[in-house]
């Protein structure tokens, strides 16, 4: 069974998301999807700067199986990127919802985040999708 | 015999278990005004001793001619060995097999030819090659501009002394795909494409700047201070290289202060003997900072479970059966039999050999020139260092003058004319290795009767 923190908000799409003190986003991609897709070895990131549209393929991170697109939660402007993934991709198999983050987005509305599934809806979502 | 593997009675069965009358209802969606007709004009099947005979008999009236022409695909001596190598059963299959890992030697093969293509180019990493010269240069733009992710113009430099035909496929392959192609002018005195040209484009978001060398005119362009003009100007630079001609000239991988990110071309000259436009085949190589956005398959070495070195493909998860429409290409398939006799091409007569073809095909051009030029109405258009080819202009149409060397049996170069109106009667020339002081000597003989004719002028 795969780790869905309580705090975070997530997409049907595998990506999760965090609200930040500063009014930020941080994006990230799932337990469920990292072992799903197995073990990473390349994850590209937007260019801090980008305007993203919520629902617009924005990074891809890929593994020795599949390449994969990661959808932006939230509309907004991209404000930074994990630059440690270019050397490290394996973080977000060790550790997806801490040092294995993809960008921050600051977004557009702040009421968009809080439409976001929660954990106990992508909880559900991951159930059907496994029946 | 047809070689289809289903029977009447199979096709019958198929047909019948998903409830189709017939094989034409399989394609009831494709409206009927979009739906060719049968072929017309074609004749009923003929027997194999029938088609030999046939084609003998047009392979005797086209006849052997003395070629002098270049244009982006080149005559060379091809060692008898390498299509008898290439055709042996275990290399003849023109297709990377799909199960891959199965066949280590096709592997081990196209390992080999990355690794000289990587080394020729002078830069990291090499495709299993593409298509074309004109489409792997297709491919290398789309690319750059997925490559570079700052630049948000997807608009490309073409020096206009680019091989005409690759604007043209560039325009089709990737016209529609939001890319914009912009044209350098040359020198008109050089044949060259000058580094001021270039200065209308500073501060302005461009994405790439594609170098032809030598380009159409045979002309070797300024391509240091190009690269480096593009790299202060934040381009990237993609080489379109004649793959002979860098045994003898600087890799593009060492262009300017950094070398170029992508290098493309034709590979025909390494082995492929010419053909009515091809099979031919492209080659692309690249740094490893891109490796990712390059398309294509590309071979990998390994070890396997027992420590024992094999190959396999690798960077699998960028191509279309995995990455489908987002795939870095969706027409990469390879020219698997036209890289092996590349390969083996390239390993019977080794970096010495190559750089005696290509020093041999500019002497040989040298003495071609020397011998046109001396005939009234002939001069040289640009007078730049060159490589094997040369254009030359006369005091006539050229139309003509080919018509006349060719009732001589001279294919006497490429009629430039309706590509560079501006340049008058232009004639492209080249002599390689292949081409003997008798042979330019009969060329230039031929070419001054003609041009004394007043016939003709």
């Amino acid at each position: 069974m795969s780790n869905v923190p309580a705090d975070l908000r997530y997409l049907k799409s595998h990506e999760w998301a965090r609200l930040e003190a500063d009014g930020t986003v941080t994006v990230g991609i799932s337990d469920h999807a990292q072992q799903a897709l197995g073990d990473l070895v390349f994850a590209e990131v937007p260019e801090a700067g980008r305007r993203v549209k919520a629902g617009e393929a924005c990074a891809v991170v890929e593994s020795v199986k599949a390449a994969s697109d990661v959808y932006s939660p939230v509309s907004g402007e991209v404000v930074a990127a994990n630059a440690d993934l270019g050397g490290q991709p394996e973080l977000i198999n060790q550790d997806p919802y801490g040092a294995g983050w993809l960008m921050r987005i600051r977004p557009d509305d702040k009421a968009h985040f809080s439409a976001l599934l929660d954990a106990k809806a992508y909880e559900a979502a991951l159930a059907a999708e496994t029946h | 015999m047809p070689f289809i593997p289903h029977t009447a009675e199979d096709i019958r069965d198929m047909l019948a278990a998903i409830g189709a009358p017939g094989i034409d209802a399989l394609f009831d969606e494709i409206p009927a005004n979009l739906r060719s007709r049968a072929l017309d004009g074609i004749p009923p099947a003929a027997s194999e001793m029938e088609i030999g005979r046939l084609m003998t008999e047009r392979a005797a009236r086209d006849g052997r001619r003395l070629n002098f022409i270049g244009a982006g695909a080149y005559e060379h001596h091809v060692p008898a060995a390498v299509w008898a190598i290439v055709t042996r059963g275990e290399f003849y299959s023109a297709y990377t097999p799909y199960q891959a890992e199965a066949s280590q030697g096709t592997l081990q093969l196209l390992y080999e030819y990355q690794s000289m293509m990587a080394s020729l180019t002078g830069m990291e990493a090499s495709n299993a090659s593409l298509y074309d010269g004109a489409t792997a240069l297709a491919e290398a733009c789309l690319m750059a501009v997925r490559t570079h992710r700052k630049s948000k113009s997807a608009r490309v430099l073409l020096p206009a002394a680019l091989n005409p035909t690759y604007r043209d496929v560039l325009q089709a392959v990737a016209g529609n795909q939001n890319l914009a192609f912009e044209l350098l002018p040359f020198d008109a005195k050089g044949g060259y494409t000058t580094v001021a040209s270039l200065e209308k484009y500073r501060g302005q978001d461009v994405t790439a700047l594609v170098i032809q060398q030598p380009n159409f005119f045979g002309t070797l362009e300024d391509v240091d201070a190009l690269t480096d003009w593009a790299h202060a100007a934040g381009m990237l630079v993609i080489a379109v290289v004649n793959p002979v001609s860098l045994a003898v000239l600087k890799p593009p991988g060492q262009w300017g202060a950094k070398g170029v990110d992508i290098v493309c071309g034709e590979g025909q000259p390494l082995g492929v003997p010419l053909s009515s436009g091809g099979p031919y085949f492209g080659f692309m190589t690249t740094r490893m900072e891109h490796i990712r956005q390059m398309p294509g398959r590309i071979v990998g070495r390994t070890v396997d479970l027992d420590g024992k070195p094999g190959f396999t493909l690798t960077l699998q998860a960028r191509e279309q059966h995995i990455r489908r429409s987002k795939a870095t290409s969706n027409i990469c398939t390879n020219q698997g039999l036209l890289v092996t006799a590349a390969t083996i091409y390239m390993s019977l007569v080794g970096p010495r050999g190559l750089a005696q073809v290509a020093a041999t095909s500019m002497e040989r051009t040298a003495q071609l020139l020397d011998a046109l030029t001396r005939i009234p109405g002939v001069r040289l258009a640009f007078d730049r260092p060159r490589f094997h080819e040369a254009l030359l202009l006369l005091d006539r149409p050229v139309r003509g003058v080919l018509e006349a060397l060719a009732g001589r049996g001279i294919v006497g170069g490429y009629d430039a004319g309706a590509d560079y109106p501006s340049l008058g009667n232009g004639l492209l020339v080249c002599a390689t290795e292949t081409r003997t002081a008798e042979d330019i000597e009969a060329y230039a003989r031929a070419l001054g009767e003609i041009m004394k004719s007043a016939a003709a002028a």
